[in-house]
């Protein structure tokens, strides 16, 4: 007993050892705010003070008072939406089809010999390039948006799924095979939990580029949507409209990453990054 | 009875794992496989458990050939091999999804009370020692009640106070589930200490070269001289296995093998 107890000792000294910052989370949380913050303001105050001009960078406070008229005539919102769908539209289509074929590839070697240097080769072209192959093929209405914004997508989570199945140890698997668990049973029981770590990582880094190709989308000819207002912003030459969409999608790109990560958190509590230190 | 008869292992590079290899344990028995590394006495054990095909010969227990992993016999790795994405309680129930929810749920607070971590049921893996990891691989071994528990250098990686602990903790829940026992070891008092019979194997092409019976009872004085005793004559074995290596002549085993 006198080990358990010096364990636990040793997980307290543990616990606390990384804890330099706030412990509260919501006093860390803060903390993220700071930088941006300060930044924000100490160009506003450059902008008052007349040390810079505004024309071209606008103070914090034009780009708010833009954003708030956008917001109160409900443009803004009408673009979000626009935006929100089509990356939510391109990046389920891209993850099924990277989760399908990657599982595919990572499961059967033939398939695998058969499809990785294919896509592997394909992942070389800059995804931009499909640009005017998907305008001819599906015209430049939402179809071909959603398609390029899905070919983003899909490479690194073919890429994360192909590699987190490879990289399973032999070791667990045993573990599975000593116990005599069916192939359905493994996969559920070993092999998904095995991988689910590096997938949500991919699915994170997919959903990033989600958010890059629906601008590479937009610009290529949309009425509506924030890549819309980034364009508009530059023809007209309204800097702060540019700014505002660029402060939206950081917004946007954010809470949906942080959506994603709440919704594997529950699976991942397991693992030491994901732990709630006590 | 577990039977190892005249059993090959050769694997596919064309390395002799195991030749001729002969063994019968009787029920209840504690059995100690030492040897130098590549001896084969890895390649034994994960025969018997089923992980393996032999090249000829056959496994038995009871009678029944063993060509795949089987209920009633648990295999303990050198390292814990946990389930990270499950807590202690869950792991140690890994292997008894086939039961009904309640007859698991008493069978797993039973051996975590029996291994001494009950309090450490909802913990993850993560937050064990080496040593309780270990320990809650074994029972989850233990879990399904096996016949035959094969441990593969079960306490190798474990510091030399940890490891004189889990030994007597090892023999502990033998007395109570009194499963037959297979331990490959190359440490030879941990042999000497645990052990009714030791067998030494010597390597290219892994072999048994000598069989000794300790004939010691139980409980043993780890430092007493019936220990240091049966150290001895293990130590001589393995040495004079390791001479009539070196001439180049094969030591007749010691009968019965």
């Amino acid at each position: 007993m006198a080990a358990i107890e010096t364990d636990i000792a040793e997980e307290g000294a543990r616990a606390g050892a990384d804890e330099s910052l706030p412990r509260r989370p919501g006093l860390r949380f803060l903390l993220g705010f700071m930088l941006p913050i300060v930044l924000a303001l100490g160009w506003e105050a450059a902008v008052r003070l007349g040390l810079v001009q505004g024309r071209l960078m606008p103070p914090p406070s034009r780009v708010f008072a833009t954003l708030y008229q956008l917001a109160a005539s409900g443009e803004l919102l009408r673009h979000v939406i626009i935006t929100t769908a089509r990356v939510a539209a391109g990046f389920a289509l891209g993850v099924v089809a990277a989760t399908l074929i990657g599982a595919l590839a990572g499961a059967l070697r033939l398939a695998r010999d058969l499809v990785d240097p294919a896509l592997q080769g394909l992942r070389a072209v800059p995804s931009i390039a499909w640009v005017p192959l998907f305008i001819l093929w599906f015209g430049i209405y939402e179809q071909s948006k959603i398609i390029l914004i899905a070919v983003g997508c899909f490479f690194p989570v073919y890429l994360g799924m192909l590699g987190a199945i490879l990289s399973v140890d032999r070791k667990t698997v045993e573990v599975g095979r000593i116990f005599r668990l069916s192939t359905p049973a493994l996969v559920r029981r070993i092999l998904l939990p095995a991988i689910l770590p590096e997938y949500v990582v991919s699915l994170r880094a997919g959903l990033g580029l989600g958010w890059m190709f629906v601008v590479a989308a937009e610009f290529m000819g949309a009425s509506e949507g924030l890549g819309y207002l980034l364009v508009d912003g530059q023809q007209l030459g309204k800097p702060e409209q540019i700014l505002a969409a660029i402060f939206a999608f950081a917004v946007l790109g954010k809470i949906s990453d942080g959506l994603l990560l709440s919704a594997a958190a529950p699976f991942l509590t397991w693992q030491d990054a994901f732990a709630p230190r006590h | 009875m577990l039977s190892i008869e005249s059993v090959d292992k050769t694997y596919p590079n064309g390395t002799e794992a195991l030749a001729r290899a002969n063994l019968g344990v009787k029920e209840g028995e504690i059995v100690a496989v030492v040897g130098g590394s590549g001896c084969g006495k890895s390649t034994l054990l994960r025969l018997a458990a089923g992980l393996d095909r032999t090249s000829r010969g056959r496994i038995r227990l009871d009678g029944e050939t063993i060509e795949a992993p089987h209920p009633a016999v648990g295999l303990v790795f050198q390292e814990p091999r946990l389930l990270p994405w499950l807590t202690v309680a869950q792991n140690i129930g890994f292997g008894l999804s086939d039961r009904p929810r309640a007859e698991r749920a008493r069978l797993v607070a039973e051996v975590l009370e029996r291994v001494g971590l009950a309090d450490y049921a909802a913990r993850w893996p993560r937050e064990l020692s080496g040593g309780q990891a270990q320990r809650v691989a074994i029972a989850r071994a233990l879990a399904p009640k096996p016949k035959v528990l094969l441990l593969d250098e079960p306490f190798s990686a474990l510091d030399a106070f940890t490891r004189a602990s889990l030994q007597e903790h090892l023999l502990d829940l033998w007395e109570a589930f009194r499963p037959t026992l297979v331990l490959v070891t190359h440490d030879v008092e941990e042999a000497a200490f645990l052990a009714d019979r030791v067998l030494v194997m010597r390597p290219r092409p892994g072999r048994f070269v000598a069989e000794l019976a300790l004939g010691l009872g139980r409980p043993r004085e780890r430092y007493g001289p019936a220990v240091e005793a049966a150290k001895r004559k293990i130590l001589r074995a393995l040495d004079l296995s390791l001479r009539g290596h070196r001439e180049g002549e094969e030591l007749a085993p010691a009968a019965a093998i």
